[in-house]
């Protein structure tokens, strides 16, 4: 098991090289001088501009650039931001948590409703609450979720002013130092009165848009998984020992039906982040999205460099280590590869 | 399935009609065909928008700002959904946006399936140095997030509707070249390839009269849905500024702009998005129908 996991980690070894070398070769296409964003408009004097290369590492050749960047990036080191001069790695970490917090709700979201929608669906195949079902799953799969934010901001923030607009809590009637980065952890380990109840007001909106397509895809992936599962013969066996209908569909379908599904939530790291870049633009949620657009627009490209390399990291480490307990829940998959 | 298409006389499979099986299965869906339809209507919109749009889409009505649609109250049948915060009217710019939504799909869908054939084909029938390379580096395109790597496309060529395509095509090559090599190794072991190797047929004709054809299903299924998902991702760009740039009605771009009118015109944020949900739910629905249709082991419902 052990060797299997390591064979799977050293694979995903090159991936990471070519990785740092396409965000290197990327971010110097772009046309434009980095220091020229540093010095702004103004223009400095060509000692201070040289001094200025000479810290950002320009004036080496290329090859020994990329070499320092490998290095650095090894060492955990991901460049300054050209903005805010703070380390990469440093801002990306404070802002992650926000970011996963966000992801987290979401899928829980999408998954408390959408598994029991599709086992329902399934059992009560061609009912009317399947039709509807698979209709609105159609309707969420296809959402664009910028838009989906931003009508639900006009309705239910806006007009019936159940939710706030923007942002993670109410920062005039509350505030704390960041303990976890965790906003409904921290309001909690604050003591303050409502701030709990404020920080979850705030989640309810980005958690709901984030969690819509997954939403549809879990129902329908449950949906289709239990109908596959329900005319196994394990099934059968077990209705025609008696078992109340209840027990037959949730113990003994259920539990099997949810493999796949399981899968599919492990695997989806990817496009939840791409949809927390989206839904944390709308709903100025500052996690890891928003500040990578943000990057874009003020020219910080180390930010962005980094940005990029920190997150293609993680979904792809999330995703082998979802492959590997794949492998550990279901010995055909390990010993088949 | 396994029909050796090199020995018919024109490359097609002697089965009867075979388009006309097709739409049997593929009418036999109903949402599939209502799909269809309405994407036919959109498509339409499209392609007739300079005689059918009332405006031009950058024509701007200095007496008419934000003008509300018809059935609000002070709206007129003059802009029918009313216009955006420049007097633009909406009506018209959406025509004109469903004409670049399609055209990004489209174009995106093209490319990605020819790149893709040919990609994977040739890992498929290349040494396992030449796979490996090609293969790694889809795999390589597939570990960024999608929509991470097209902005960090888009950041470095720059804003616009051309390199919009370029990163949605670099995001969605992998899954055709993936598609096309994994069926074509599949078909590569069959008797009829084999047969057709030993009668002498020429690599490339294999490659492309021989086993493709028996890739296509999978392949055109993935193509319909691909051009939902271009849209919506060409949209997404747009609407962070980082697609097709102002004026150009592009449904994305044109929900970015009308952020400022949450509050006090709702039709301006409503009917862009609207559209872009209208299209890629009806280019879902017909895409689920020709999967159906197309290949009944990938039925999945």
């Amino acid at each position: 098991m052990l060797i299997h996991f390591l064979k799977r980690l050293a694979l995903t070894i090159p991936t990471f090289f070519a990785l740092m070398f396409i965000t290197f070769i990327a971010i110097r296409l772009v046309p434009g001088d980095p220091v020229e964003v540093r010095v702004g408009e103004r223009g400095i004097s060509p000692e201070r501009l040289a001094q200025f290369r000479a810290e950002l590492g320009l004036d080496q050749p290329v090859w020994k650039q990329f070499l320092d960047y490998v290095w650095g990036i090894l060492h955990g080191d991901f460049g300054k931001s050209l903005v805010t001069n703070e380390k990469v790695m440093t801002e990306f970490f404070t802002l992650f948590p926000a970011t996963i917090e966000l992801s987290f709700a979401a899928m829980m979201f999408a998954t408390i409703i959408g598994i029991p929608a599709g086992a329902i669906a399934a059992v009560k195949r061609g009912s009317r609450f399947d039709q509807t079902l698979m209709g609105l799953s159609v309707a969420g799969f296809s959402m664009p979720i910028f838009w989906w934010g931003l009508l639900l901001i006009m309705l239910v923030a806006e007009r019936l002013h159940l939710t706030p607009v923007s942002g993670r809590i109410d920062l005039i009637k509350f505030y704390f130092e960041p303990v976890t980065g965790f906003m409904l952890i921290d309001a909690l380990l604050s003591d303050q009165k409502g701030a709990f109840k404020d920080a979850l007001h705030h989640l309810i909106l980005p958690m709901i848009v984030l969690g819509t397509v997954p939403l549809a895809v879990i129902a329908r992936m449950t949906r289709s998984s239990m109908l596959e599962v329900l005319s196994e013969d394990y099934v059968r066996t077990a209705r025609a020992k008696g078992l109340s209908p209840a027990r037959v569909i949730g113990l003994h379908a259920l539990r099997n039906a949810l493999i796949p599904v399981v899968t599919v939530i492990g695997l989806s790291v990817g496009s939840l982040m791409a949809g927390a870049v989206l839904t944390e633009t709308i709903f100025s949620w500052p996690g890891v999205g928003k500040w990578l657009i943000e990057a874009i627009g003020r020219r910080d490209y180390p930010a962005l460099q980094g940005g990029v390399m920190l997150i293609s990291a993680i979904v792809i480490l999330v995703n082998l280590g979802v492959d590997v307990l794949y492998g550990v829940i279901n010995p055909r998959i390990r010993h088949g590869a | 399935m396994a029909h050796d298409a090199s020995l018919s006389p024109n490359g097609v499979p002697e089965v009867e009609h075979p388009l006309r099986q097709l739409w049997a299965s593929f009418s036999e869906n109903k949402g599939a065909v209502f799909g269809l339809f309405i994407l036919c209507g959109v498509a339409f919109l499209a392609i007739f928008a300079d005689f059918l749009a009332p405006h031009g889409p950058l024509e701007q009505f200095r007496d008419a700002v934000r003008a509300p649609p018809v059935w609000e109250e002070g709206g007129s049948w003059r802009f029918i959904l009313g216009t955006d915060g420049l007097g633009r009217d909406m009506l018209s710019r959406l025509m004109y946006g469903a004409r670049v939504s399609l055209f990004i799909g489209l174009v995106v869908m093209a490319v990605s399936f020819v790149v893709g054939v040919l990609l994977g084909l040739v890992a498929a029938f290349s040494s396992p140095m030449v796979d490996t390379i090609i293969s790694r580096s889809m795999d390589l395109i597939m570990a960024v997030p999608g929509l991470v790597l097209a902005i960090l496309i888009v950041a470095v060529l720059g804003p616009s509707l051309t390199n919009t395509v370029v990163a949605v095509t670099v995001v969605f090559l992998p899954r055709y070249v993936r598609l096309v090599r994994a069926s074509a190794m599949a078909e590569l072991s069959k008797d009829y390839v084999i047969a057709a190797k030993v009668i002498g047929v020429k690599k490339l004709r294999l490659m492309f009269s021989t086993v493709l054809p028996n890739c296509l299903a999978p392949l055109i299924v993935q193509s319909a849905l691909g051009v939902s998902e271009a849209i919506l991702e060409a949209a997404a760009l747009g609407f962070l500024g980082l697609g097709a740039q102002p004026p150009v009605p592009e449904w994305g771009a044109m929900l970015a702009d009308a952020r400022e009118f949450i509050r006090s015109d709702p039709w301006i944020v409503t009917l862009p998005g609207l559209a872009i949900l209208i299209t890629v739910i009806s280019i879902n629905l017909m895409g689920d129908g020709l999967r159906d249709a197309l290949d009944p082991k990938m039925r999945r419902s």
